[in-house]
């Protein structure tokens, strides 16, 4: 019984500590898909720490883990004009610029900031 | 949501004279008033003649170096160039002065015009083209090289004269109106981007170290040596490179929607004085 609790307890750990590295890996592939010129480009409208020359059509992305969730932020790359009719900035899901899982790293490199 | 009533949302919003658009009629006289009044709202720093000047009428910094290379223009050659083959006859003896107004001197600010014989838009660039046809001489590429010199040297002797673009009494000149101006609203390619949203929505505003020209005047500076091509380029090559800048496929140059779009954007900017040729970065 305690060697099982032992075992579930040192699984749980592992599968946390997996997620967590997991998310810091997905958070450096996603900053290099988010500057990536051919991929996410957020430098071309928006300001954001680590990047350089952007421009000044988007808000600066900071502060963002206190104001969105998740949920929010795939909601905005998938397809902001959802959200905001007038928005310029491309629908990266819904025209599948970007895909699902790119989106998903770009999230977690979001979330950083 | 249909493509209309998108337009009109957006219009709208943008503070576009939401009364021209929500009338049943067309009224292009109170679009132009709309479309400048917008940008001279959302600029008051900047005077009124200085939109055909583009980013450097939004920005202090790039205005400086601009005045700098203007003293000796990077479009200077192929205004030189644009010069020599307008006064150089064809094979037949004729030249370009025989198949315009005024012998092609000075008439830039009346382009384009509608056809009523065509029933459609004739723009600068077509009619020189059509003019090197009528003569027994092959057309030109209508992006750059010779069609860029040309345009310059015809720009160039138009300097300072105002935009003075017609809509005659015409149902087809007035719908040819109308479908240019959706053009220029309506979104397009994988970036979703209509002609507004960067020129109407966003100019001055900067996409990496670019600033972003106004709509209002843009193409009063055409053509243009731009440092990002290396080289002069004509209206049809400014507007497939934004075709295809924003992932959409673009159209043929001096297709019908062209056209059309050049009649819309052309006329909004009436008032606005000839600067071309221009120097973009």
């Amino acid at each position: 019984m305690r060697t099982a609790l032992a075992l579930g307890l040192s699984l749980a750990m592992s599968l946390s500590m997996s997620a967590a590295a997991h998310a810091q890996s997905g958070a450096a592939e996603g900053q290099k898909l988010a500057f990536d010129r051919g991929k996410g480009n957020c430098l071309t409208c928006h300001e954001i720490k680590g990047g350089d020359l952007p421009g000044s059509i988007g808000p600066k992305l900071e502060n963002l883990k206190g104001r969105y969730d998740r949920a929010e932020l795939t909601a905005i790359l998938n397809d902001e004009t959802v959200r905001n009719p007038l928005t310029v900035m491309p629908p990266f899901g819904r025209n599948r610029i970007l895909t699902e899982q790119e989106i998903s790293a770009i999230v977690d490199f979001l979330q950083t900031l | 949501m249909s493509a209309l009533r998108a337009l009109l949302v957006a219009a709208t919003a943008l503070g576009l004279g939401a009364t021209a658009m929500a009338e049943d009629k067309p009224n292009p006289p109170a679009d132009a008033k709309a479309f400048q009044d917008y940008f001279v709202k959302k600029f008051p720093k900047v005077a009124f003649d200085d939109f055909v000047n583009g980013p450097y009428s939004m920005n202090a910094d790039m205005r400086r170096q601009w005045e700098e290379k203007e003293q000796f223009p990077p479009y200077e050659f192929a205004l030189e160039a644009g010069k020599e083959m307008f006064a150089k006859p064809f094979k037949n003896g004729k030249t370009y002065a025989d198949c315009f107004p005024n012998g092609g001197i000075g008439i830039r600010q009346n382009y384009p015009y509608f056809d009523d014989k065509e029933g459609k838009v004739v723009t600068l660039e077509l009619a020189l083209n059509r003019c090197r046809e009528a003569n027994g001489e092959q057309p030109y590429s209508y992006v750059k090289d010779e069609m860029a010199s040309l345009t310059a040297y015809m720009a160039y002797t138009s300097r300072g004269k105002r935009f003075d673009i017609r809509i005659p009494d015409d149902p087809r000149a007035l719908e040819a109106y109308e479908k240019g101006k959706e053009y220029f609203y309506t979104r397009r390619g994988q970036l979703n981007f209509s002609c507004a949203s960067c020129h109407v929505q966003s100019p001055g505003e900067r996409i990496r170290a670019e600033i972003l020209a106004p709509a209002l005047g843009i193409l009063n500076a055409m053509p243009i040596y731009r440092s990002e091509w290396s080289g002069m380029g004509t209206i049809s090559r400014r507007i497939v490179t934004c075709n295809s800048q924003t992932r959409a496929v673009p159209l043929e140059p001096q297709s019908d929607e062209y056209r059309n779009l050049e009649y819309y954007l052309s006329y909004v900017s009436n008032g606005l004085p000839v600067s071309g040729p221009g120097a973009r970065p």
